[in-house]
């Protein structure tokens, strides 16, 4: 070997010098955190694929009510009980418009001379369940976002103080949520609605009554973990006020995983809307949310079942997304907490 | 330890009444009466009823005495049901929910162990997929959609088994396996994940090392430690199930607390509410409790000190 070596030509060797200048250089362009964990959960197929059905679902909850020519709430009573009829698939066979009347099939629309389409049917009262599945798929989002950013809000506050300012605050304030974490969530919603006039507001307030507590204890311990980090001594030492401390230096660093469980909140928020209408106790006719649609479904699925279907699929594929896209976003925003 | 538990004990009970309290006031606040069609009394009959149920007191009398009644485990008498105390309503019901409930729960981990395990050993193969596609679904779609599937496919469609009522075992396999599918759900995430762990540690290394054979493995060495740690999931499971039955109950037309609670809803029955209520909630607080005592027993990792960490 060493012989081999020593016979080698000096020619085939330069002499490189290391260019002190280039040791500083970043090979890849600087990545802010934001932009590391696109990187992350760009590679979770399912994650991007439910952001994909979500951003679907949110238009379609928006623009759908308008998309045909019916209104959610308006009752035709002539036009009652109809199945779903689409222009195009109807010639498949599928979605043609037949349906039973007492043990007969028919189709419905020419026995009943209806000349427009009601594309997923209609309910007992002869409203487009196409237009009604929409809208309540709006206010069911609707109710399940605004509740998840009250419970931030409060979380937020409530952690934040209970952690940065610690002490005797702190005590009193744990003391409290160990006595409130203990109340079951399903008892308490139930109860305040009994209390409460039904609406979308009386939902909202029922669930983010005790949904805060979680967000809270998280925010707390997060904020006892950076305040005693140098970075935010040495902000304090340069007599940074608290509120800066707080916004400037701590927020910014928990905010990953505040988004990460307001992503859960907020399917949570979804299902205990959709159970409370399940139970009666959710928003009243002519409202409509994806539970109310579900439980109307549900009376008539000996002859319906499509009326329950439909708001059925949306609910839970509306889950499953959120699920998911929590999940993908843990990932992504904090490798730690990687399973 | 003992500090540690005196200290929860004490935090439950703390708990507990502000359950009671809070659902007293509700109760008070409450608009409609508890009579069934009360407008068809006179005023003097209206007067007489609620003299004999103590309606008439002043409130903070009534407080009291709920509570003191509260603390002997008397829940008071129905309104609507003729003169049945709750207690009495609340342990007959029980039964059922019972049944549906343990069933659930055996059905659900057992099943879940199984999917979870297999995801651990077969990671990234199609079984895993396939498993971890299953737990999704059990946490994503709700029970009472489920339910409402299950009834419809195998009582409606099929027939193979009852729609709903009670006519014994058989009326509870469809309510159990609805409800069974977050207890599913949960054991299978975990299972994978605390397999997944425990798969990857030394002493796995070890036994593969000394030529123990896949089976020995994955079940004296791997199984067994991944198992402790399924206690804590015990709590969220059993608010989930309790959620679910009143939902699945209802579907089902079981005549269990879960249905009871949400027809007294319906006909303003307080006394009932309030019974269920608290029953529900110290079952709740009970279990929570149980679970994180046992915790500490069984892994002293965890330090069940008193501060506040």
């Amino acid at each position: 070997m060493t012989n081999n070596l020593e016979k080698l030509p000096k020619d085939s060797f330069e002499r490189i010098t290391i260019d002190s200048s280039h040791a500083e250089k970043i090979s890849k362009p600087s990545l802010n955190f934001w932009q590391d964990s696109w990187l992350r959960i760009r590679k979770n197929k399912a994650a991007i694929v439910s952001i994909f059905i979500l951003l679907f679902i949110v238009f379609m909850a928006f623009a759908g009510p308008y998309m045909n020519e019916h209104d959610p709430q308006d009752v035709k009573v002539t036009h009652a009980n109809l199945p779903p009829k689409i222009p195009g698939l109807e010639k498949l066979g599928i979605f043609d418009g037949v349906g039973k009347l007492g043990s007969k099939t028919v189709n419905l629309y020419e026995l009943k001379k209806i000349d427009t389409y009601y594309w997923f049917g209609t309910d007992s009262l002869g409203r487009d369940l196409f237009s009604r599945l929409w809208k309540g798929t709006q206010i069911s989002l609707i109710i399940a976002f605004v509740a998840a950013v009250i419970d931030v809000v409060i979380g937020v506050i409530y952690g934040g103080i209970s952690g940065y300012y610690g002490g005797r605050t702190d005590d009193i304030m744990q003391r409290i949520v160990e006595v409130l974490i203990g109340i079951p969530t399903l008892v308490i919603v139930i109860l305040m609605l009994m209390v409460m006039d039904p609406g979308i507001w009386a939902i909202i307030i029922a669930i983010s009554i005790t949904g805060w507590i979680g967000m809270s204890r998280i925010v707390r311990g997060q904020v006892l973990k950076y305040k005693t980090q140098e970075f935010v001594m040495a902000a304090k030492t340069l007599g940074a006020s608290d509120k800066r401390i707080i916004s400037k230096h701590i927020l910014p660093n928990i905010m990953a995983i505040i988004i990460i469980n307001m992503m859960f909140t907020i399917p949570t928020a979804i299902f205990f809307e959709a159970f409370l209408s399940f139970i009666g106790l959710g928003l009243q006719a002519p409202e409509a949310s994806l539970g109310t649609l579900i439980n109307d479904g549900y009376k008539f699925i000996q002859y319906q079942p499509f009326m329950l279907f439909f708001p059925a699929f949306v609910l839970s594929l509306l889950m499953i997304a959120f699920n998911l896209v929590g999940d993908g976003l843990r990932d992504a925003l904090d490798p730690k907490m990687k399973d | 330890m003992a500090k540690y538990v005196t200290k929860r004990v004490i935090y439950m009970f703390l708990s507990l009444f502000l359950i009671a309290s809070f659902t007293f006031v509700l109760m008070k606040m409450l608009p409609g009466s508890p009579l069934a069609s009360a407008a068809k009394l006179s005023v003097e009959q209206r007067e007489v009823v609620y003299e004999k149920y103590g309606l008439n007191d002043p409130i903070p009398v009534q407080y009291i005495r709920y509570m003191g009644n509260l603390a002997k485990g008397d829940f008071g008498v129905s309104f609507q049901y003729k003169s049945a105390d709750v207690t009495t309503l609340i342990v007959k019901k029980l039964k059922y929910s019972a049944i549906l409930g343990t069933q659930a729960i055996v059905f659900g981990t057992i099943i879940g162990i199984v999917l979870g395990m297999i995801a651990a050993l077969k990671q990234n193969t199609v079984w895993d997929y396939g498993s971890t596609i299953i737990a999704i679904l059990g946490i994503s779609i709700p029970s009472f959609v489920f339910a409402v599937l299950l009834q419809y496919v195998f009582a409606v469609k099929l027939e193979w088994l009852p729609v709903g009522l009670w006519e014994g075992w058989k009326s509870s396999i469809l309510p159990s396996i609805a409800l069974a599918m977050g207890p599913i759900a949960i054991a299978a995430r975990f299972i994978r994940t605390e397999m997944i762990e425990v798969l990857s540690s030394d002493y796995i290394l070890l036994a593969k090392a000394k030529g123990a054979n896949w089976f020995e493995i994955a079940f004296k060495h791997a199984f067994r430690n991944a198992l402790i740690p399924l206690v804590t999931v015990l709590g969220p499971v059993a608010a989930g199930l309790l959620t679910g039955s009143l939902v699945v109950e209802q579907i089902f037309a079981v005549p269990g607390i879960g249905e009871q609670f949400v027809k007294s809803i319906a006909t303003n029955d307080f006394a009932i509410i309030m019974g269920t209520t608290m029953f529900f909630s110290v079952f709740l607080i009970v279990i929570i409790l149980i679970v994180d005592i046992l915790y500490g027993v069984i892994d002293p990792r965890i330090r069940l000190s008193g501060g506040s960490k």
